[in-house]
């Protein structure tokens, strides 16, 4: 079944996602985050769901319940805010839970 | 390590020595499934990671194009130009299957037959910089996508590995010896047991003896 991307954000930082096919959600406030989030995640129209650093670290609980299925994918991107990294910590996350310790992000 | 709670008999070391042999044979695969589910996934991170560090640097100028375009224009047109999307993008999730591991892997498709069919306003309005953001991000999506798709990837990997890292651990660790020492203890009670009905059957001889022929050692 085709489904679409979603992104999540404060509207500066999406407002071009919708000019290049993506389904925009703006989001302004970071306690609104996880129940849209919910909302799309449970929907089962999106195949992956992008979110800024700022709603993505607040969203914690949200992420874990799907982070055990194949769709929707929860990607962290950086606003226009700036980085704050989230990606690069989120993989080394994951190498540590693999192999038990980070031997390929920790310099 | 505690041996397991079971009677020696010779009927539960057969069983034990069955289940040991399914129990080595089970951590060797599951060790070969390890080692080489951990290749892939340190590959795929790898991968992953450049990956990350090029698109978190493109969208950086993405943005910087945008806010450039937010400065020459004014917001309600900028708005305006963007919120009537002319394109859709689909996404079809096919599943790829490495070491047990259901991965996906994202195919997209545009809802207009030309996928470079983006701009969703009229050239006259707008301002260049407008077109320069919107083009570096379209030309950014396949980056995007294969980004979801790698991270996605890697996060069910790890999970992956994780339960085997466990499995493995717990036959090499607990599973194993407790049947080894099991069996140890088994075959050593019935040793005991043999010797014990033959000592006492060559007592019962010599009794026997004794009694026929008053013949004594």
């Amino acid at each position: 079944m085709a489904k679409n991307i979603a992104i999540l954000g404060d509207s500066e930082s999406i407002k071009g996602f919708s000019a290049i096919g993506l389904d925009v959600f703006p989001c302004e406030r970071e306690e609104e985050a996880a129940p849209l989030l919910k909302k799309l995640a449970g929907s089962d129209r999106y195949a992956i769901i992008y979110l800024t650093e700022e709603l993505y670290a607040v969203s914690g609980r949200e992420l874990a319940r799907y982070s055990e299925q194949i769709t929707p994918a929860i990607i962290p991107l950086p606003g226009v805010r700036g980085k704050r990294g989230t990606g690069r910590s989120r993989l080394s996350s994951f190498v540590e839970k693999a192999v038990g310790s980070d031997i390929i992000f920790n310099e | 390590m505690a041996i397991m709670n079971v009677n020696p008999t010779r009927m539960q070391l057969t069983k034990l020595k069955k289940q040991l042999i399914t129990a080595v044979r089970g951590h060797k695969m599951l060790k070969d499934k390890r080692d080489e589910l951990m290749r892939r996934f340190l590959e795929l991170v790898r991968e992953t990671g450049e990956l990350r560090e090029k698109v978190d640097a493109e969208l950086e100028s993405c943005n910087a194009h945008f806010v450039n375009a937010a400065a020459v224009m004014s917001k309600q047109s900028l708005d305006a130009s963007l919120f009537s999307p002319k394109q859709q993008l689909s996404v079809e999730t096919d599943v790829r299957n490495v070491m047990s591991v259901e991965i996906p892997e994202f195919s997209t498709d545009t809802r207009t037959p030309d996928s470079g069919d983006i701009f969703p306003y009229g050239f006259a309005l707008t301002s260049f910089e407008l077109d320069d953001a919107v083009m570096s991000l379209n030309d950014l999506l396949p980056d995007l996508i294969k980004l979801a798709q790698y991270e996605k990837s890697c996060e069910l990997m790890s999970a992956e590995i994780e339960k085997t890292r466990r499995r493995v651990n717990s036959l090499e660790h607990v599973m194993i010896p407790r049947y080894q020492e099991t069996i140890k203890y088994i075959s050593m009670k019935l040793e005991e047991n043999d010797r014990s009905s033959r000592t006492r059957l060559m007592k019962v001889k010599d009794m026997l003896l004794e009694k026929a022929h008053h013949y004594s050692n």
